[in-house]
C-alpha cells in the first residue's frame, strides 16, 4: 500500500507575524518558513507505518510556488521515498487544494491520504475533510492514535473530540487527518538530508491535473487584531484579590 | 387552463429567475443536541444565524439522532428561538453516532430541497468534521471559525492563531457555508424566553438515503467532570508545566471548585500527561472566552494565547517576570505558584 501525505510550507510557528501595511495579508518575504507542524506529524506517522510494514511507499506532495521544494527536500529527508510538487501560486484556497489532491490522488491510487488537521497560517481546519468529500472516501479527523489492520484493508483511529476520545473504524483506501497528540516527529539526520538530495521530485503544472483555480473567496482586508490595554503587575495576593473584587468585579 | 408542460417550464424558470435576481433567503443551522436539549454552540450558531435574517428570509434547524432524546430535543427547538421558523429532524440509526459520512450526505439532501443561501453550525469538534466535507458534496469553500458576520456575504476570521483578522468575502453560489466561534456569538436574553407558538417540526425523507457506509463507530470515551463546561465557563483556572506533575494539578482544580470554574491546562501540561488533553486551551485545543481567566504557571506562547485572549479579566501568576503571558494579562503576580494558590484558596470569598 502507498501512503500519500501532504505537506504545506507556511511561516514558521514561532515568528511573529507582521501584518502588511496595505493590509492585504500577512508579510511572507525574508520570513523564516518550515513545514506546517501537523504536516510533520502527518509524514512521521506514514513513516511509522511503512516501518512496520503495513506501507510500501511514503509520497509527499506538496502545491505553491517554486519554494515548497524546500519543504518536500525536507520531508523526503525525514524518509518520504518520493515527492511530488504541484506548481501553483501561494493563495490556494482548501477547496483546490483538496481537488488538486483529489487529481493526485486518481494518478497515483494510495491506500491512505494523511494530512495535517490545520495549517497554522490560514487555521482553517477544511482540506482533509474535502478531500475524503471529494473521493467518498471516509475520514478520521483529529487522530491521535491510528492503527491499520493489513489483511481487513480497515484502520481503527483514536479522534480527540470536544469532552473525549471517539474511536472510528474506516475502511481503506481512507483520509486521515493528524492531532498534535499522534506521535513525535523525526529530525532529519544529515546522511538522510543528503540521501534526500537525489531522491526524485516530480513537478505537475495544474493543467496536467486539470483543476480549475476560480476561486469563490475573496479576501477584503488582513487586520491586527484589538491590542489588549496594558495590565499591571501587583505585589501580594491580598491587593489582587481586592482588584478582582472591587475593581473587575468578576469573583 | 395551464398545461401540466408550462406549469412546469413556469416553475422551473421562476426558480432559475431567483437564484440568478433575488437570492431565496433561508438560513440552516445544523444543531446539536444532548439529553432532550440543544447544545450551549448550537444556541450560539442560531444566535449568529440571526444576524443574516432580514424581514423575509427563514431560518430552519437541522436535528438527527435517533429515538426519543431526538424528538424531545426537536420539540424544544421549535420553541427556542423567536427567529426559528421550522425544525427538521432525521431520525435514523445512522445518526446516532456524528459520524462524518452520513451527516455530510444529509446536509447535502436537506439542500438540495430547501435551496439555502446560508448554512452555519458551531466550530467545535463535531462541525468542524462534517461542514467542510458537506461544503466538498456541494463544490462550494466553507469559511471556519467565523466571529464577526458584517455582511450577509462578508465576515471576519482569525488566521495566524488569532495574531491577524481576515476580512472575507464570500462570492460564490449558494449556499455559503460556515462554522462559528461560539464565544463571539453568546445567547441573548432574547433568546431565553421560549416561543409560546412552536414553529412546525418536519421529518426529513430518508427514503433516497444509501444504507452502507464505509466507517463505524467503535466506542466513545468521556471525561467525566463535574465542573462546568469549558467552552461556556464564566471562570476558567488553567495550569502550565510549572505544576509539574499530575498530583500538584489538583491544586487548580482545588481553586477551580472554590471559584466554580472550569479546568483548562496548557499544550505542556496536556503532554506531560497532568490532565487529559480535551482541556487544553489553545490555537488547536479549546477556545475560550471567559470573565475571568487565570493563568498559573504559563508561559503565554503564541498558540496558548490564541485560545484565550477575548477574556473578559486575564490574571497571570508566574515566576518568571519576563513571561510573554504578562503582556496580556490585567493583573500580574510574580511569585511561586505553590505559595500563592494556597494563599489564594484561603482569601478568595467562597461562590456565590
Amino acid at each position: 500500500m502507498k501512503i500519500m501525505v501532504a505537506i504545506k510550507r507556511v511561516v514558521d510557528y514561532a515568528v511573529k507575524i507582521r501584518i502588511k501595511s496595505d493590509k492585504t495579508g500577512v508579510e511572507t518575504t525574508n520570513v523564516k518558513m518550515s513545514m506546517n507542524p501537523f504536516c510533520e506529524i502527518a509524514l512521521e506517522e506514514a513513516l511509522r507505518m511503512k516501518e512496520s510494514g503495513v506501507a510500501s511507499e511514503v509520497i509527499a506532495v506538496s502545491m505553491g510556488p517554486t519554494q515548497c521544494v524546500d519543504t518536500l527536500r525536507t520531508g523526503l529527508a525525514m524518509g518520504a521515498d518520493r515527492a511530488i510538487h504541484v506548481d501553483a501560486p501561494s493563495t490556494l484556497y482548501p477547496l483546490t487544494v483538496a481537488k488538486l489532491l483529489k487529481a493526485l490522488v486518481q494518478v497515483e491510487k494510495p491506500g491512505l491520504l494523511i494530512l495535517g488537521k490545520q495549517a497554522i497560517d490560514d487555521d482553517c481546519n477544511q482540506t482533509g475533510q474535502m478531500v475524503a468529500g471529494l473521493l467518498n472516501w471516509p475520514q478520521g479527523t483529529f487522530a491521535s492514535k491510528v492503527v491499520v489492520d493489513k489483511e481487513k484493508k480497515a484502520a481503527t483511529v483514536d479522534r480527540e473530540v470536544d469532552g473525549g476520545l471517539e474511536t472510528l473504524c474506516l475502511d481503506l483506501p481512507a483520509v486521515i487527518t493528524t492531532d498534535l497528540r499522534l506521535n513525535q516527529p523525526r529530525y532529519a539526520t544529515l546522511p538522510n538530508i543528503m540521501k534526500a538530495k537525489s531522491k526524485p521530485i516530480k513537478k505537475m503544472s495544474l493543467a496536467e491535473l486539470n483543476v480549475d483555480l476560480r476561486s469563490d473567496l475573496e479576501v477584503v482586508q488582513v487586520t491586527a487584531p484589538p491590542v489588549r490595554k496594558a495590565g499591571v503587575i501587583l505585589s501580594s495576593v491580598d491587593e489582587l484579590v481586592d482588584k478582582l473584587k472591587n475593581e473587575a468585579h468578576v469573583i | 387552463m395551464f398545461k401540466p408542460t408550462s406549469l412546469t417550464y413556469l416553475i422551473a424558470h421562476s426558480r432559475r429567475r431567483s437564484i440568478a435576481s433575488c437570492r431565496h433567503l433561508g438560513t440552516l443551522v445544523i444543531a446539536e443536541h444532548e439529553g432532550g436539549s440543544l447544545t450551549a454552540s448550537s444556541l450560539s450558531s442560531i444566535e449568529a444565524a440571526g444576524k443574516l435574517l432580514s424581514k423575509d428570509s427563514s431560518l430552519s434547524l437541522l436535528l438527527a439522532g435517533a429515538g426519543p432524546t431526538l424528538q424531545e430535543a426537536a420539540a424544544k427547538a421549535a420553541s427556542c428561538h423567536p427567529s426559528v421558523s421550522q425544525v427538521l429532524v432525521a431520525d435514523s440509526d445512522k445518526f446516532k453516532n456524528p459520524l462524518a459520512e452520513p451527516w455530510a450526505k444529509l446536509v447535502h439532501l436537506v439542500q438540495q430541497k430547501g435551496e439555502y443561501s446560508h448554512i452555519i453550525a458551531a466550530s467545535n469538534s463535531f462541525g468542524k468534521n462534517i461542514l467542510p466535507r458537506a461544503a466538498a458534496l456541494l463544490d462550494v469553500s466553507p469559511i471556519t471559525d467565523v466571529i464577526d458576520i458584517s455582511e450577509s456575504n462578508t465576515f471576519v476570521r482569525p488566521i495566524y492563531a488569532g495574531n491577524a483578522l481576515s476580512t472575507i468575502r464570500y462570492t460564490g453560489s449558494d449556499p455559503c457555508m460556515l462554522t462559528v466561534r461560539s464565544t463571539s456569538f453568546p445567547v441573548g436574553s432574547t433568546s431565553a424566553d421560549s416561543k409560546t407558538n412552536p414553529v412546525p417540526i418536519h421529518q426529513v425523507d430518508l427514503s433516497t438515503f444509501s444504507e452502507d457506509w464505509n466507517s463505524r463507530h467503535v466506542k466513545q470515551t468521556t471525561q467525566d467532570s463535574e465542573r462546568p463546561d469549558l467552552g461556556s465557563a464564566r471562570v476558567v483556572i488553567t495550569g502550565g508545566r510549572a505544576l509539574k506533575s499530575a498530583e500538584n494539578f489538583k491544586l487548580i482544580e482545588k481553586l477551580a471548585e472554590k471559584l466554580g470554574a472550569a479546568v483548562g491546562a496548557t499544550r505542556a501540561a496536556v503532554d506531560a500527561g497532568y490532565v487529559p488533553n480535551d482541556l487544553q486551551v489553545g490555537q488547536t485545543g479549546k477556545i475560550v472566552a471567559p470573565e475571568l481567566y487565570m493563568a498559573f504557571g504559563v508561559s503565554g506562547a503564541i498558540q496558548h494565547i490564541a485560545g484565550m485572549r477575548d477574556s473578559k479579566v486575564i490574571v497571570a501568576v508566574n515566576k518568571d517576570a519576563d513571561a510573554p503571558i504578562f503582556q496580556v494579562a490585567d493583573y500580574g503576580l510574580v511569585g511561586d505558584l505553590f505559595e500563592i494558590i494556597p494563599e489564594l484558596l484561603e482569601k478568595l470569598p467562597e461562590k456565590k
